[in-house]
């Protein structure tokens, strides 16, 4: 297993006993794990203390030392209780609903590059893909929003689609700024083309003088995309109880629960990957002293990579104590009459860029 | 990957996509139709990337799972008593339409069995087949391809127009 360029992903490929694809399934279960894992810590836990360091109280402070174990605690609760299904509901589509929602944020997945020896798969329209796979999560929603047969999932599930369907196109238009500059849509190259003595001189962000415009679209829209705060109005508590998931209890709103800690953590890692250099290190080599060379490699790549993204996560949660929700006709304007021109705008400017300066 | 492995995975996509098609035209229920359509698209779409055109398979997944299935389903669900009203034909006509069916399958076959070899395209695919697709669309078929961008454009105008809310004093003036 060397260091050369997805050498840890084809290695797994490559492992068959007995005829078996076994190494596929392992492929594809390593992304589930870590979601697995850093939802129950990062997700849960940290988004609770977070929130309320934020709002100057002390969080959960009773199960372990500081509350580590608190999520652990309720994990336990949340696999004990009944599995509830509402009589009115359509059981069919409320059943698969999570499952779909959840598969669909999981699906991305498969192309983010975690380091440069391992990728799920190294497809030639990877970025497309990730912002393409989107569309089954929602069918998910919509079958939760209509299967629980209850008027605030059902409103909250039409919000919820009409905001991602209507975000997909600034998100695309300012992550197509981001591929025009690396000339692919490879996630393993664009990433591959950030990589540089200069640390973060080479990241995107710093190599064109517009790039900041399709950065701060991107972060804008991908907050909608996952409903997070200031766009939050498909789960607003103080009108729609908790949008499209009111209905679900258990184990499958942990299950939707973590359906979007993996969104959230998928577009933190998109925005790092096209625009902040993926699992490239930051830091530049000075003179003599190779800091880059040192903390570059295939190991500090899934550092790099899963710090960059719970840093823009650390983000979302800290917005989410910052802004108030928009309503739903400003969130329709901010996203067809100032975010989708501005994309444009960034568009042709980087086109421009692209084309004669450098 | 082996090619048991991948004979396997491909008859698991075709079988996905043929009975989630059935389930669509057999349902009796629009809703279960229309969320049966997911699968269907998502296994045709599979079946692109085994004819290695993965960027036809995103697109599919993109336009009919993204824009067409998520248009058809906010249609059906803001139907008032579409769950109410059972999807049937009061006219049935069995003998001409298995006629029909057997018409065409019939002919199929016959294409499928006088043709004794499958062609195999001339050109080779080579490297990356998204920088082609961009290449010959924007040199190629730069004239289709302005076309089609001004129908989608009058289209929408057209859409935009028609779904614009006037104002009851408006009318009056």
């Amino acid at each position: 297993m060397g260091n050369s360029l997805n050498a840890w992903s084809e290695a797994l490929v490559g492992f068959t006993p007995m005829g078996l694809p076994l190494g596929l399934v392992i492929l594809a279960a390593i992304p589930l794990v870590f979601i697995a894992l850093y939802s129950l810590t990062y997700g849960v836990y940290g988004e609770r203390k977070i929130s309320a360091f934020m709002q100057d109280r002390l969080g959960p402070m009773e199960v372990g030392k500081w509350g580590i174990l608190q999520t652990i605690a309720d994990i336990l609760k949340l696999l004990q209780k009944e599995d509830i299904v509402p009589t009115s509901a359509d059981k069919f589509l409320f059943v698969i609903g999570p499952g779909v929602l959840f598969v669909g944020s999981f699906l991305a997945y498969a192309v983010l590059p975690f380091s440069s020896s391992f990728i799920g798969a190294s497809l030639n329209v990877g970025l497309f893909f990730a912002i393409g796979i989107v569309a089954i999560e929602v069918v998910g929603i919509l079958a939760a929003g209509w299967g629980s047969n209850n008027k605030w999932s059902l409103y909250g599930a039409v919000r919820s689609v009409a905001q991602i369907v209507s975000y997909e196109i600034p998100a695309a238009i300012a992550l197509l700024c981001g591929a025009m500059m690396a000339g692919t849509l490879d996630m393993q190259k664009i990433t591959m083309l950030q990589s540089g003595s200069y640390g973060f001189a080479h990241f995107f962000l710093f190599q064109s003088p517009i790039a900041w415009l399709p950065f701060l679209i991107y972060f804008i829209a991908s907050l909608a995309e996952v409903n997070r705060a200031p766009f939050d109005i498909p789960e607003a508590e103080s009108e729609l109880v908790a949008g499209y998931f009111t209905e679900y209890s258990g184990m499958k709103f942990a299950v939707i629960f973590l359906a979007e800690y993996g969104s959230m953590f998928m577009v933190s890692a998109i925005i790092s990957i096209v625009f902040l250099g993926g699992w490239n290190s930051p830091l530049p080599d000075i003179g003599s002293f190779a800091l880059n060379a040192w903390t570059n490699g295939p190991v500090w790549g899934v550092f790099w990579i899963i710090m960059k993204g719970f840093f823009f996560i650390f983000v979302q949660m800290w917005l989410r104590w910052t802004l108030p929700r928009l309503r739903v006709d400003q969130l329709m304007y901010l996203c067809w009459k100032v975010l989708t021109p501005f994309a444009f705008v960034s568009f042709v400017l980087t086109a421009i860029w692209v084309i004669y300066v450098p | 990957m082996n090619s048991l492995t991948y004979t396997v995975i491909f008859y698991l996509f075709a079988a996905i996509t043929v009975f989630s098609a059935a389930f669509v035209v057999f349902s009796r229920n629009v809703i279960y139709s229309a969320f049966s359509l997911l699968f269907t698209f998502f296994g045709v779409a599979a079946l692109y990337v085994f004819l290695s055109a993965d960027f036809i398979a995103v697109t599919q997944v993109v336009v009919y799972v993204g824009g067409i299935l998520v248009l058809l389903l906010f249609g059906v669900m803001f139907t008032k008593g579409i769950m109410d009203t059972e999807v049937k034909s009061d006219v049935l006509h069995i003998i001409p339409g298995t006629l029909i069916l057997a018409g065409i399958i019939g002919a199929l076959l016959y294409t499928f069995y006088t043709t004794h070899t499958w062609k195999p395209s001339e050109t080779q695919l080579h490297g990356s087949l998204v920088e082609r697709i961009g290449f010959e669309t924007v040199s190629h078929y730069v004239l289709p391809f302005e076309m089609v961008s001004i129908l989608l454009l009058a289209a929408l105008i057209g859409a935009a127009f028609l779904a614009r809310f006037d104002k009851p004093d408006n009318k009056n003036s």
